[in-house]
């Protein structure tokens, strides 16, 4: 079982640096990344909505769903820390374990 | 009156740094139309002042700032921050889209100010949830 692992790993190795090779240059313009809407957002940014940052227009504006769900993450992270380690005052335990 | 380590410095210097820290992250939040920063990395910032209040001034920091004030913050931001997506839809918009918030504006403006709003929420929500985390994992709730 260990030695089937530890093969597996070695594949899995071996295959994610043999696709690096496929990776779009650093920088290079035609990469998928920068053709799509990147350019679009780099272009109007200023007109579409006054912001000279664009970064803080993509962020919270095109992408105002995205960031809308990282901080409800960060609001569930809370409410689950909270529910987890929340204790009750030590006169309701009490009270509690009486009536048990 | 010195906080929890009896330590006139430690104090001084305490409420010397907390409002400066919280103007400096006012600033960010409501500066990132124009500059690197927004809503998540000055709630951070209001987050570590509330924290370093704590740390240093101990029972006090609970009179100002009531353990139950940090999960209020955060839920009433993310309120107002759904409600905010939710008015686009209502006039004809998609979700979180700012140029139908308010009916007649100009789409631009409209933008712009969505942008603030978001940033202010979000900044509240971080401050909130991460002041709410640090009390749950130190006191667990339990009236010190």
């Amino acid at each position: 079982m260990r030695i089937l692992g530890f093969v597996l790993i070695v594949v899995l190795g071996v295959v994610l640096v043999w696709g690096i090779g496929d990776l779009p240059e650093r920088g290079d313009p035609q990469a998928p990344a920068p053709t799509h809407v990147a350019s679009y957002y780099i272009e109007n940014a200023l007109d579409d909505s006054n912001t000279p940052n664009f970064v803080t227009a993509v962020l919270a504006d095109y992408r105002a769903y995205d960031t809308f769900g990282e901080a409800v993450v960060v609001v569930t992270a809370a409410l689950a820390c909270l529910l987890i380690l929340l204790r009750r005052r030590e006169d309701e335990v009490e009270v509690e374990e009486e009536s048990r | 009156m010195t906080g929890r380590f009896e330590s006139v410095f430690l104090d001084v210097v305490t409420r010397a740094m907390v409002p400066l820290i919280q103007v400096f992250a006012f600033y960010i939040i409501t500066h990132g139309h124009y500059s690197p920063g927004g809503g998540f990395q000055g709630g951070v910032m209001l987050a570590a002042s509330i924290i370093l209040l704590r740390i240093a001034l101990g029972e006090e920091s609970y009179r100002r700032f009531p353990r139950e004030a940090g999960i209020w913050i955060a839920g009433v931001a993310t309120l107002l921050f759904t409600l905010l997506g939710f008015v686009s839809i209502l006039f004809g918009g998609n979700f979180l889209e700012y140029a139908y918030v308010v009916p007649g504006m100009d789409a631009v403006e409209l933008r712009y100010w969505g942008i603030f709003f978001a940033e202010v929420f979000i900044g509240f929500l971080v401050w909130g949830a991460l002041v709410a985390i640090y009390d749950a994992l130190v006191t667990g709730g339990v009236e010190a």
